[in-house]
């Protein structure tokens, strides 16, 4: 059987980077990306975005990138699908090299958000749902999850400030990732104070919109030699579900099936049990998603997630740590990168080479990439060789 | 410019048209080929009442470009007495206070500008309280 590891990582800091353009970003991220992997040739180039034709007027990234890279003769093409444009990458990317007819195979995320400012932005995201019948109304992104949060509260009897544990789990393990867009722990009143920006979701219930790219490169491990620089991760389970792309559309809109169906396959082919799983990195792109996840994978019951974050057991030393290096909400939100960026973060708690926030003795890892309210979710079992 | 896009769409926009599966009965809006219900052919058209309640509301207070003139404005999730849930605004509130539950029906309003001052403006439903 086929084992695809990872064996290179790259990524550049998430932030407001007015002075460096999408095609240099990308090759930050995979310059670092490819020396990490000891100078792999890769064949093919799989690239996440999310909304470059929109915010930078910039179509066809694959041939963009590869020329860019100096990578040209390649495949190069892009992978879309809205917030997991990134998870949906990096599986593109493992089932070529699963499929054995790609050797080394480069995946690399990225997004440009500040190419656009203001409205503009919110618009840009919006397309992301149902033009015809949810943005046409107005409704944002942020407008989508706070309907859902608002049920949730509702349903669930949740304390206004019920939801703070996922923001300041989020930054206090940003505070120790160079790369994280917000690098400073917060306190419950920053919470509590917070602007409204779409009711009951504050500020700091979104996780903030940046640039950023990462970039993994993806091969047998059976290509490397014995002697290889670094400890490999290996990619033991990946899946994908879609739901309805409106809210309106679902059944349930309180219980992300397709979190709980990807995590199911992807742990089911790497041989483990929920207790297995040593931490977990969840699309906190909204604090209400968050819960939404761990109660569809199963680290809580239904209308208890929110519970977990205020009660510890989200944190580094917790039952079940989650975003360890910042997640979306204290790393940033970089669109399309955010996959490849959760990959490059639960790779380096497996290489045990992440640093202050380090899991002791981290085995397996779970990552979900989510696209909308979870219409997509991408979920990859990363699992550390020794 | 969508002219065309918003045109097709008039019969939702305006009068709530969607369908009903000729296999199960299930009304569906908006209207969809597969019935979501039983997987059947759904061509058959069916017109709501407009009488539904809040599921669930917010205030956008960052509007998208084409919205911003309105913010803040409501918008809401709205379950149809038919069954389905339909997403949009709440109007004519004159600052009364929404809550889930609440009993709505639908009107024709003004939705949005599309883009420049000679673009079209669309127009759709919204939900009001019913009294």
């Amino acid at each position: 059987m086929t084992e695809v590891v990872i064996a290179g990582i790259g990524q550049t800091e998430v932030g407001e980077h007015w002075d460096i353009g999408l095609r240099d970003l990308a090759y930050a991220a995979i310059h670092d990306a490819i020396e990490d992997s000891g100078g792999l040739k890769p064949q093919s180039l799989f690239v996440g975005n999310m909304l470059a034709p929109n915010l930078s007027n910039q179509a066809h990234l694959g041939v963009l990138i590869a020329d860019f890279a100096g990578l040209l003769g390649i495949e190069a093409v892009t992978v879309e699908a809205a917030g997991a444009s990134g998870g949906a990458a990096l599986r593109q990317g493992y089932l070529a090299v699963k499929s054995g007819l790609v050797d080394v195979a480069l995946v690399v995320g990225v997004e440009k958000f500040t190419d656009k400012v203001g409205a503009g932005v919110d618009a840009a995201l919006a397309t992301t749902s149902d033009s015809d019948f949810e943005a046409v109304q107005g409704l944002t992104l942020a407008g989508q999850a706070a309907l859902l949060m608002k049920r949730y509260m509702h349903e669930y009897q949740v304390p206004a400030d019920g939801f703070a544990g996922f923001a300041l789990t989020a930054h206090a393990n940003g505070a120790n990732n160079p790369c994280a867009m917000f690098r400073k722990a917060i306190k419950l009143e920053t919470y509590t104070k917070a602007e409204m920006v779409s009711d009951p979701l504050n500020m700091f219930d979104i996780a903030p919109n940046a640039d950023g790219a990462a970039a993994v490169v993806l091969t047998r491990r059976d290509v490397l030699p014995k002697d290889f620089a670094h400890p490999l991760v290996k990619i033991a389970g990946s899946a994908a579900a879609s739901d309805t792309l409106a809210l309106h559309d679902r059944k349930d809109m309180l219980y992300f099936d397709t979190a709980q169906l990807s995590a199911g396959k992807a742990m089911k082919q790497a041989g483990i049990i929920l207790d297995q799983v040593n931490f977990f990195e969840y699309h906190d792109m909204f604090s209400i998603y968050a819960a939404l996840q761990l109660e569809a994978v199963g680290f809580a019951i239904k209308g208890k997630g929110w519970k977990l974050a205020a009660d510890g057991e989200i944190r580094l030393k917790g039952r079940i740590p989650c975003a360890t290096m910042g997640g979306l909400k204290a790393r940033g939100f970089a669109g399309g990168a955010t996959g490849v960026y959760q990959a490059v973060e639960a790779a380096a708690q497996l290489r045990g080479q992440a640093g202050a926030n380090q899991i002791a003795g981290a085995k397996y890892g779970l990552i979900q990439s989510m696209g909308g309210p979870a219409s997509t979710v991408v979920s990859h079992v990363l699992q550390g060789l020794n | 410019m969508e002219i065309p896009r918003h045109w097709r769409l008039k019969q939702q926009r305006y009068s709530l048209v969607g369908e009903v599966c000729p296999h199960c009965d299930n009304k569906i809006f908006p209207p969809r080929d597969v019935c979501p219900n039983c997987g059947g052919e759904a061509k058959e058209l069916y017109t709501f009442s407009g009488k539904g309640e809040v599921y669930s509301f917010t205030t956008i207070y960052e509007a998208p470009s084409g919205f911003d003139a309105n913010a803040p404005y409501t918008v809401a999730l709205v379950k149809l007495e038919e069954g389905p849930m339909v997403t949009a605004q709440l109007t004519d509130l004159d600052n009364a206070p929404v809550e889930i539950g609440m009993p709505v029906e639908m009107v024709t309003r003004k939705m949005r500008n599309d883009g420049d001052e000679r673009g079209i403006i669309v127009y759709g439903y919204k939900f009001r309280l019913r009294k």
